[in-house]
């Protein structure tokens, strides 16, 4: 009998940790509309198996609090047992020895608060409020609802032009989301349940890229109907094809010398290169949408009273183009340059020189990477990036963040600027830095202290701000359209409040989101655009879905997108993206579970065929 | 063409034939539950499951398409063992008392489980869900019955047009209630009972009646009470079916004669009052068209209740389209407690009005405080039975249906025309209130068998059928329509302006009253169109084709009534469709824009 002895993992064990990582992906693929009571059910019940056994509160208080929840479950409860589930789980927080009892107490107690409507609809009506539909989770976390089963299955096929048609019956920029779309479609993606998410995207990336020129469809018979769209972005320009498809004549006012907005203004070409955009602008101009390039609306010529004097409706989308500032000394000094000036430049084909000089990059979002890795591309020899929070807590996609890095750009979390130093010509020196800690975390969000370290000195040439963009809404704020907290009140419909016949959507109503929202809100502004003027015209299209394969599902991993070589694609802007080879997009195609015919898709929550 | 095997036999299919569909036409047929053709295709109770070769997984034959080469096996041991412990997992949360269930017999998981030997182990846990459903309503829903196919879920939305019942709730306690967290009766429900058709189990039920006429204290016990039996015009081509009888066996002749045997003391036929319907409808419709400025059009008809609350709740702007006239069972009710109690000289109270409708809206109509008219306080009908709960007392008294004799029915509120009879079928009110339009207007009557063929829309392919007519230089454009979701098309072509039409009929079951969700039930078998030729049948050989050449009618008016439309019959057989609320529906704002 040995004195110590090294641990050594029984298969038991081996398999208990494979069935986590299971889980794990099984909570990540999570369908939407499951009941929550019954989730917290199920995780108070894992909760129970953790507990040591040992206090009375976490080895008898936590299977108690598990009974009373299948009461409400089993439309046995009344309302005072909602009180004493209330109860005892504050008990539990705070007599149970250790984490195991009192944070399994807290998962009830958040439930309590977060969904106490569908507790007391257990309660009362016996059932839940959630609609029991499982829709597809690729559809539906995708704002403009794509056929993403659809267009995966014609990629799979190898019917590029199709799949490009399909997508834009919801979306017209299949281009431009097929290059920097934040896939929201990916997140809980139900192939997670056996291996990893399909790389839509890719697919995507795919179909239009061997699709070729896809013409738009017909224009439906005209209206004679008029509608103004303020803003030639992603958003406005959706509203702008859809209308002219249902046969209303859309005028674009646009401020900046190009269409685009921020995809031209914000996003880099070596993530969306100009003529590739193009393609999806030039597909919407050929419906016969008119353009007014230059031309600011509510200054000059064109008031909001004209618009809507001339128009027979109004849709606002001027997104979100003014930026915002840290609020440090030194700001205003030469070489400070928002993130908005700078990438709106090189949007107009004004490529800064920054041969030589060092750069430092304020914020952790994806707009500061896009910074970060323009600026190794006008030349700089080095570039950092500086925020104040851990680089996991960046809202930037990882996978920007860990390209920034791979081209060189150094990463300086946990620095907070404090100040920025100039010489006496007023010429940025320096950027001043706080050294931070991570420390309370509050709203589960971890706020940054002061690590009690010297203030760091990095030494730059130019100071990049991308800490967030605002809305210039004062020019239409004067002409009554509403604002709160800097942007404009519109409803989830676009529908404006009060104001008939004028609809806003897109950054300027949810502040700066993705792309595919904004689009989102066009398609969404186009429906109730058409509804107003009294018209029910529906977007359809007549491409057949193959249908699903009938085979076994072998695990398989996924194919993810290969970039070009960090120390070549640094130095120009051209697209670094390598689209899939036909051989690896059938078989990502091939790993789709087709949830558009399996689960409830065959029943309900199947395919939109319009809109 | 894509060419399989079946267990081994070689079939060559359509592109786009199901596993389910090719075993059929090799005669290997798989059992199914969940499967309904065409509008709940599914996969979900996992019976119809068959092995493919080269697959690990069983593929549900109902929703699978067959591809070229693909070898199907329908009753391996795999197969085999996997159907059966799927049906036992239902049985598990199943109530099981088939002796005492409505559905005895006529219930697909009975079918499909007695071919297999299960015998009397019960492999899983046993418990299934409480319920606590108002019995009250015309529809009731037994959860512990559900086995969760959906089928109810699937006619209501894609037949009928209609979303009274939806999946609810999440995991395994997902299961089938009303939509949007509504209780029935303040949903936008018809009442149609085609759930209750389409259900495989007694999961949906119409409520039973039968106990209060036939049962101790009901009404048949109570010599103080008059008993008045009248039997609507589709009854007479489903009844022989619950007996396995033909309907030239299980005649109106001998429901007349059952319907005696059991006790009631008058016998009378719904076909006396579909003709009073064509005197009122017919007459109100062409006093329409002379004043065409003052309502708006089309006229539709009001004798089917589904189509009534359908209208009211989904297009109550529409609701004055209605015709005034009561439905036949309506006006039967309130002439036998009025006209015939005073020609027998009894109180009218000690009449008891009991009406055998195809129908379970019918239970629920009877009920609208504002449509009973004849006796203050009293109802017109006080019950209404289906065709199922009428076979039901026809076993219960163990009478022998094929030994009766034909026998007629009584006088005199027991003659129907061949009009009356053919309000059964789709199309049917239609061309009986035509037949007597056209004598109305050119004093002679058209050929009965051909002249409104047009109307007869059983069978079509499309959401509804029309046709124009040109009566002594009055043109009419008619259109007809049965199925709600049809209903539903055709109102939508008609307030976008596509179509433009003076006289409508809607029947809310497909088929019509053949098809109702009070009929005798067959599992996936859809009887509407051969039970039609039964009543076409009746209406050809009766000598009386035409509503207003009925003598008993035409006595009712001269003796009592005076005539159609007059004040008495405005009194006793019109209706204000607004006096009573309908749920409207929770769509209404979308439907009505369009």
């Amino acid at each position: 009998m040995s004195r110590l002895s090294l641990f050594t993992e029984s298969r038991a064990q081996t398999t208990v940790e494979q069935l986590y990582k299971d889980m794990e992906r099984r909570i990540v693929a999570s369908p939407p509309d499951i009941c929550p009571v019954d989730l917290a059910a199920a995780f108070l019940k894992m909760c129970v198996t953790q507990s040591c056994g040992k206090c009375v509160p976490c080895r008898v208080g936590l299977v108690q609090l598990e009974n009373l929840i299948e009461d409400v479950l089993e439309g046995k409860a009344t309302e005072d047992t909602l009180t004493q589930i209330e109860a005892l789980a504050k008990n539990i927080s705070v007599t149970a020895d250790c984490a195991i009892g009192t944070e399994s107490a807290k998962l009830v107690l958040k439930g309590l608060e977060g969904f106490r409507d569908d507790y007391l609809s257990h309660i009362r009506e016996h059932r839940c409020t959630c609609s029991g539909t499982q829709s597809i989770p690729c559809v539906s976390n995708c704002p403009a609802g794509v056929d993403i089963p659809g267009y995966v299955a014609l990629v799979g096929e190898g019917r590029y032009a199709d799949a490009v048609r399909l997508i834009r019956k919801d979306n017209p920029f299949p281009m431009a989301c097929a290059l920097i779309c934040e896939h929201p479609c990916e997140t809980r993606c139900r192939r997670t349940l056996l291996d990893a998410p399909i790389n839509i995207r890719g697919l995507k990336r795919t179909a239009v890229d061997r699709a070729g020129i896809v013409p738009a469809p017909e224009c439906m018979s005209a209206t004679g109907k008029k509608v103004a769209i303020v803003g030639g972005g992603p958003s406005g320009l959706s509203a702008a094809y859809y209308l002219q498809l249902m046969g209303h004549s859309c005028t674009v006012f646009e401020q900046h010398k190009k269409l685009g907005g921020m995809l031209i203004y914000g996003i880099p070409s070596y993530r969306l290169p100009r003529e590739r955009l193009q393609q999806d602008i030039d597909c919407i101009l050929s419906t016969g949408v008119e353009v007014k390039l230059e031309t600011k609306v509510g200054e000059g010529e064109w008031t909001m009273e004209r618009l809507r004097k001339e128009f027979d409706a109004v849709y606002i989308s001027i997104g979100a183009h003014q930026d915002k500032k840290v609020g440090i000394e030194g700001e205003d000094a030469e070489g400070v340059l928002s993130a908005v000036e700078f990438l709106g430049g090189i949007g107009d084909g004004i490529i800064p020189d920054f041969k030589g000089k060092r750069v430092c990059v304020i914020g952790g979002g994806n707009v500061a990477m896009d910074c970060t890795r323009s600026a190794i591309r006008c030349g700089a020899e080095a570039v950092s990036i500086v925020y104040r929070r851990r680089k996991e807590d960046m809202t930037a996609l990882m996978e920007e963040v860990d390209g920034a890095i791979a081209e060189g750009a150094i990463m300086m979390d946990l620095y907070a600027p404090t100040r920025i130093e100039t010489d006496e010509n007023n010429k940025v020196t320096a950027l001043w830095t706080t050294p931070k800690m991570s420390s309370l975390i509050k709203g589960g969000r971890m706020n940054p202290a002061d690590a009690g370290k010297e203030d760091v000195r990095i030494p730059c040439d130019i100071v990049l701000v991308a800490v967030g963009q605002g809305i210039e809404f004062r020019r239409l704020e004067d002409s009554g359209i509403p604002v709160n907290r800097g942007t404009f009140v519109a409803d989830n419909g676009t529908i404006i409040k009060d104001a008939p016949g004028v609809f806003a959507g897109g950054d300027c109503v949810t502040g700066p989101k993705t792309a595919i929202r904004a689009i989102a809100a066009g398609k969404v502004a186009a429906a109730n655009i058409d509804h107003y003027l009294g018209y029910n015209h529906r977007i359809s299209v007549d491409v057949e879905i193959p249908d699903p394969a009938l085979g076994d599902r072998p695990y398989c991993g996924r194919v993810n997108m290969l970039e070009r070589e960090p120390a070549v694609r640094k130095n120009d802007f051209e697209l670094m993206e390598i689209v899939m080879s036909e051989k690896e997009s059938y078989q990502e195609a091939s790993r789709c579970l087709r949830c558009d015919h399996f689960g409830c898709g065959a029943f309900k929550g199947g395919r939109k065929t319009e809109w | 063409m894509v060419n399989i095997t079946i267990n081994g036999t070689p079939v060559s299919v359509e592109n786009g034939t199901t596993i389910l569909e090719a075993t059929r036409l090799v005669g290997m047929s798989v059992p199914t539950l969940c499967y309904l053709k065409g509008i709940n295709q599914i996969g979900a109770c996992r019976v119809c499951l068959v092995e493919v070769k080269n697959i690990d997984r069983l593929l549900p034959a109902c929703d699978t398409l067959c591809e070229e080469g693909m070898e199907v096996l329908t009753n391996t041991p795999k197969v085999r063992e996997a159907r059966q412990m799927n049906l036992e997992l239902l049985l598990s949360q199943h109530r099981i008392n088939c002796p005492v269930c409505e559905r005895n017999g006529s219930c697909q998981l009975q079918e499909v489980m007695s071919s297999y030997p299960i015998g009397d182990i019960m492999n899983f846990k046993h418990e299934y869900p409480e319920d606590d459903w108002d019995q009250s309503l015309p529809i009731i829903r037994d959860e512990s019955k559900c086995i969760r196919c959906y089928r109810c879920v699937s006619v209501c939305e894609k037949v009928q047009g209609l979303n009274i019942w939806d999946m609810v709730g999440s995991g395994s306690r997902t299961t089938v209630n009303v939509s949007h967290n509504r209780k029935l009766s303040a949903a936008d429900c018809a009442f149609c009972g085609q759930c209750i058709t389409h259900c495989p189990t007694n999961a949906l039920h119409s409520r039973d009646d039968s106990k209060a006429i036939t049962g101790v204290g009901g009404v048949l016990d109570d010599p103080n009470k008059i008993t008045v039996v009248q039997v609507a015009p589709a009854i007479r081509a489903a009844w022989g079916e619950s007996f396995g009888l033909d309907a030239s066996v299980a005649t109106e002749g001998r429901l007349a004669a059952a319907l005696r045997r059991i006790g009631f003391d008058y016998v009378f036929d719904t076909n006396f009052s579909a003709d009073l319907t064509i005197m009122e409808e017919g007459n109100e419709f062409l006093e329409r068209m002379q004043h065409p400025e003052a309502h708006k059009w089309p006229m539709f008809t009001s004798c089917c209740p589904g189509w009534v609350r359908f209208l009211k709740s989904n297009y109550p702007d529409m609701t004055d389209q209605l015709s005034t006239a009561k439905s036949p069972q309506q006006m039967f009710g309130a002439v036998t407690k009025t006209y015939f109690a005073k020609k027998i000289g009894v109180d009218p109270h000690d009449i008891v009005c009991v009406s055998i409708m195809p129908c379970t809206a019918k239970k629920a109509e009877l009920a609208i405080p504002s449509i009973n008219d004849a006796v203050e306080g009293e109802r017109d009908v006080d019950f209404s039975l289906t065709t199922r709960e009428l076979c039901r007392m026809i076993k219960a008294d163990n009478i022998d249906v094929a030994a009766l004799p034909e026998e007629e029915f009584d006088s005199p509120l027991g003659t129907g025309t061949g009009a009356a009879v053919i309000f059964g079928t789709t199309g049917g009110v239609m061309e009986a209130a035509l037949r007597t339009c056209y004598y109305v207007l050119t004093g002679e009557n058209p050929n009965a068998d051909e002249t409104f063929k047009a109307v007869r829309a059983m069978d079509s392919t499309r959401p509804w059928v029309e046709a124009e007519y040109n009566v002594a230089g009055i043109k009419v454009r008619a259109a007809v329509a049965n199925g709600l979701g049809n209903a539903r098309r055709l109102i939508r072509a008609i307030r976008r302006g596509e179509v433009d039409y003076q006289f409508v009929e809607i029947m809310a079951c497909p088929g019509g009253c053949v098809g109702g969700g009070g009929q005798p039930i067959h599992y996936n078998q859809e009887l509407a169109s051969s039970r039609a030729k039964v009543l076409y049948n009746y209406d050809k050989k009766n000598v009386l084709r035409f509503s207003h050449e009925n003598p008993e009618v035409q006595a009712l008016y001269s003796e009592y009534l005076g005539k159609p439309c007059g004040e008495i019959a405005h009194h006793l057989l019109h209706t204000n469709h607004h006096g009573w609320e309908m749920p409207k529906s929770p769509n209404l704002d979308e439907d009505v824009m369009l």
